[in-house]
């Protein structure tokens, strides 16, 4: 692990430009700090180098998911990312999420991702009315584990990043939205699990996936929308051979 | 911007897709070969007679590398998507495949 000496300076590579202006790269010295993120890095140009440079980020603190970018290839929480763990050198790559379109410089357009999310029917569907009492859910149930496994997503679009499959197929529903229609098949207060794997088994659906693994190496929550997916594909299956389980 | 991708899975991904597209480069070439046993046995003799040379005896070690990887990987593949199991079972199952293999492996060896 390199750490970045007190008084140096990093070499910053920066992706510029929208869907307007062609891309390019502007490259900036940035002074190096203790315990410095690179969404501090970031904060830094825009507000002593050059203050036309777009961002996203709200929380700082990895739980609202919207600083993320692709650092040194990597798609990370640039808030969540210390510089010291991604120092190449003393250089640093930093670009807009893959996959997605960019709005300007760093800032990706997210509405493909959460149009997804919709598609992929990641809804609740009641069994009960707000007049009725709640239904008790059994936290050790095998099917309530399964669900619980991911419903830690913040909608930060690493994974969706990450994927190859996406890049490849612009249809491509996605780990996020995939593991999201997961969770719902498997809680027992959802009432149209048909719904689910009718979204989750057409053209863009989760038989497209080659399980290359990058959504679930790259999740900074730790989450593993590769087995969620896979969980749909048996799931699909089951219901075509005419069972459910 | 380069896209790093060098993790274990996306690893065991490319290397099926890969051994998967030789194997089908190679095999019906393999059974063009096999072939000249019924059509022309003496151009099949004179052809066998490259399996001495060394290189070819490495391309060999290749084949049965591709062939091996491509099984595994395909197991690898029906197990990941068919069987629900948590990481510590998957840790077994790759043991015991690898215990067996080496069992067997050596068993073979041992018989030829």
């Amino acid at each position: 692990m390199h750490v970045a000496e007190h008084g140096s300076v990093m070499n910053v590579t920066v992706q510029r430009g929208s869907a307007d202006t062609p891309t390019r790269t502007e490259t900036f010295d940035v002074p190096a700090y203790d315990n410095q993120t690179v969404l501090d890095v970031v904060s830094w140009i825009q507000q002593n180098a050059d203050p036309t440079l777009t961002y996203r980020f709200a929380c700082r603190v990895g739980m609202c998911g919207s600083c993320a970018m692709m650092v040194n290839g990597v798609p990370r929480w640039t808030c969540r990312t210390h510089v010291s763990k991604v120092l190449d050198g003393n250089k640093i790559n930093i670009a807009p999420l893959r996959n997605l379109p960019v709005i300007k410089d760093l800032a990706a357009d997210m509405d493909p991702f959460f149009d997804k999310w919709v598609a992929a029917e990641g809804k609740h569907h009641p069994t009960r009315t707000r007049e009725e009492e709640i239904a008790p859910v059994d936290p050790q149930a095998e099917e309530r584990q399964a669900a619980s496994a991911g419903i830690e997503c913040i909608n930060c679009s690493i994974c969706y990043s990450a994927c190859d499959t996406v890049t490849g197929n612009p249809d491509y529903l996605g780990p996020a939205a995939l593991q999201r229609a997961w969770t719902l098949y498997n809680d027992a207060k959802d009432a149209d699990r048909d719904a689910i794997l009718d979204a989750v088994s057409g053209k863009g659906g989760c038989h497209n996936c080659h399980s290359m693994g990058s959504c679930t190496a790259y999740c900074p929550n730790e989450l593993d929308p590769l087995s969620a997916i896979a969980g749909l594909k048996r799931a699909t299956t089951r219901r075509f051979f005419g069972r459910r389980g | 911007m380069k896209v790093a991708r060098a993790h274990p899975l996306w690893l065991a991904y490319i290397l099926h897709r890969v051994s998967g597209i030789a194997l089908a480069l190679f095999l019906p070439l393999h059974f063009w070969v096999l072939s000249l046993a019924l059509t022309d046995a003496a151009r099949l003799d004179s052809f066998l007679t490259l399996t001495e040379m060394p290189l070819v005896k490495l391309a060999e070690f290749g084949l049965v590398f591709l062939l091996a990887v491509h099984l595994f990987g395909g197991l690898r593949l029906l197990a990941m998507e068919w069987l629900p199991w948590t990481a510590p079972q998957k840790t077994w199952a790759a043991a015991a495949v690898a215990g067996s293999l080496f069992v067997s492996g050596t068993f073979f060896l041992q018989a030829i």
